[in-house]
């Protein structure tokens, strides 16, 4: 079979990029940590549900209900994300919507989610006051999850 | 050489009827009548998403953005730069009211040349000439920049400005798309969605020639900025409750709370401003559609 230089070239291409491929292990230690963030993020809009639920007169406003809710939130700012974001658990891997541009950004990102902790916080320390308390916190808690979404979450 | 004669005359007819054609449209002279209110200004600016694409790639979303300018869009028919439109003599420091109200009404510069479409002057057409004056009252607020504006990226023919008049005989329409409104509060979501929102410009398909196609009113279209598509926000496609459009337009979160991202992002940081009930007459409009 005679091979066509382009397909030479592709070949000669390939074997030098080789090496800098990732791992089929590597990958499935990106992929454990994007299924586990996406869980974190769903724990989010599971109490962000109930917040917003009762902000949206879906569910009837419970202050202990809301207070749990907010909790809940403000546990799940103070997790650790360290193995969260490897470097490379990005758009380019299945499932992911994550741009390459958090990790050019990190200050960025991480003055973001200090801003998301000052909401939630705020949330945290209203939410058994009532329902308009609650009601008050909501864009402020949206406006801090969509910042960094703006920048670093890629349409889908 | 009869024929000669005969196709050099056609063509001087041709360039002729062409050249009248083209013709960018005058200032309307009520323009220079009003007065605008920069506060109520605000607001028009927020609908209007001007910061979205006026302020420098990678600049953060904020009250007093500087409209420096500069980020790029990728089209079919080039890369259109968005050019600096902050309050300085690189910007529109030096315009009058009424010609910076045209620029965004009718697509025409102060010195009479079309603009591209990029600019989505075929929704701004429906605008009030208060809420422009208003616009335009609160534009002189924000700081200024004096980052000079860049070159479009595009070939011939593209580059014949004057064929945008063309293109605007086919796509500068005055009517509304959805024709009748069954009460005002639809009326006025029609305005914000199809005039000062400009919602289509990127929720419905474009055909051959960039124009929007308006018989898939609100379908989804390729998504401009990228990969995936801008999704249809038709009641059909979509599903939401009037309620649900309104609430994510306000915070930022969808019924299954998850969050706007990317160029929604932007969206939803605007309608957050805007008064309940603008909100709710967008989703009113939204959900009346076919």
């Amino acid at each position: 079979m005679i091979r066509s230089p382009l397909t030479l070239m592709t070949a000669a291409a390939l074997a030098l990029l080789g090496p800098l491929a990732v791992s089929a292990q590597d990958e499935e230690a990106l992929q454990r940590a994007i299924d586990a963030r996406q869980a974190h993020m769903q724990l989010y809009a599971h109490n962000l549900g109930i917040l917003g639920g009762m902000a949206r007169g879906n569910i009837p406003y419970d202050a202990a209900m809301a207070s749990a809710a907010a909790a809940d939130l403000g546990h799940l700012t103070r997790v650790s994300q360290q193995a969260y974001w490897p470097e490379g658990s990005d758009i380019m891997m299945e499932g992911s919507n994550a741009l390459p541009a958090i990790w050019e950004n990190l200050d960025d990102v991480f003055a973001k989610s200090g801003d998301l902790v000052e909401a939630v916080a705020a949330m945290e320390a209203v939410a058994g006051d009532g329902l308009e308390a609650v009601q008050g916190q909501m864009q402020a808690l949206g406006g801090a999850c969509v910042a960094c979404h703006r920048d670093y979450q890629q349409e889908n | 050489m009869r024929l000669l004669r005969w196709l050099i005359a056609l063509a001087l007819i041709g360039g002729g009827v062409f050249w009248v054609l083209t013709r960018p449209a005058p200032v309307p002279p009520e323009y220079a009548s009003l007065t605008g209110d920069a506060e109520r200004g605000a607001l028009v600016f927020a609908v209007a998403g001007c910061a979205s694409c006026h302020i420098a790639p990678g600049a953060e979303p904020s009250d007093a953005p500087v409209l420096a300018g500069g980020e790029r869009f990728v089209s079919d028919f080039g890369t259109f730069l968005a050019p600096n439109i902050s309050p300085s003599s690189q910007g529109i420091g030096d315009w009058t009211d009424a010609e910076i109200m045209h620029a965004v009404a009718a697509g025409v510069s102060p010195g009479g040349a079309h603009y591209y479409p990029a600019f989505p002057y075929t929704s701004y057409h429906f605008a009030e000439p208060q809420d422009l004056a208003d616009l335009v009252a609160h534009l002189r607020t924000l700081p200024p920049s004096d980052v000079e504006s860049l070159p479009h990226e595009i070939g011939f023919p593209v580059t014949i400005r004057r064929g945008i008049g063309l293109w605007k005989m086919l796509y500068l329409s005055e009517d509304w798309t959805v024709a009748g409104a069954a009460d005002a509060q639809i009326e006025r979501g029609r305005y914000l969605v199809e005039g000062l929102g400009h919602c289509a410009e990127c929720h419905t398909p474009r055909d051959a020639l960039g124009g929007l196609d308006r018989s898939a009113w609100m379908a989804g279209a390729p998504n401009p900025s990228g990969e995936g598509r801008v999704p249809a926000i038709t009641p059909g496609e979509l599903g939401w409750s009037a309620a649900d459009i309104a609430y994510y337009l306000e915070t930022g979160f969808t019924p299954d709370f998850d969050v706007a991202g990317g160029d929604m992002a932007d969206v939803v940081l605007n309608t957050g401003k805007l008064p309940p009930e603008d909100r709710e007459a967008i989703a009113a409009y939204l959900v009346a559609l076919p």
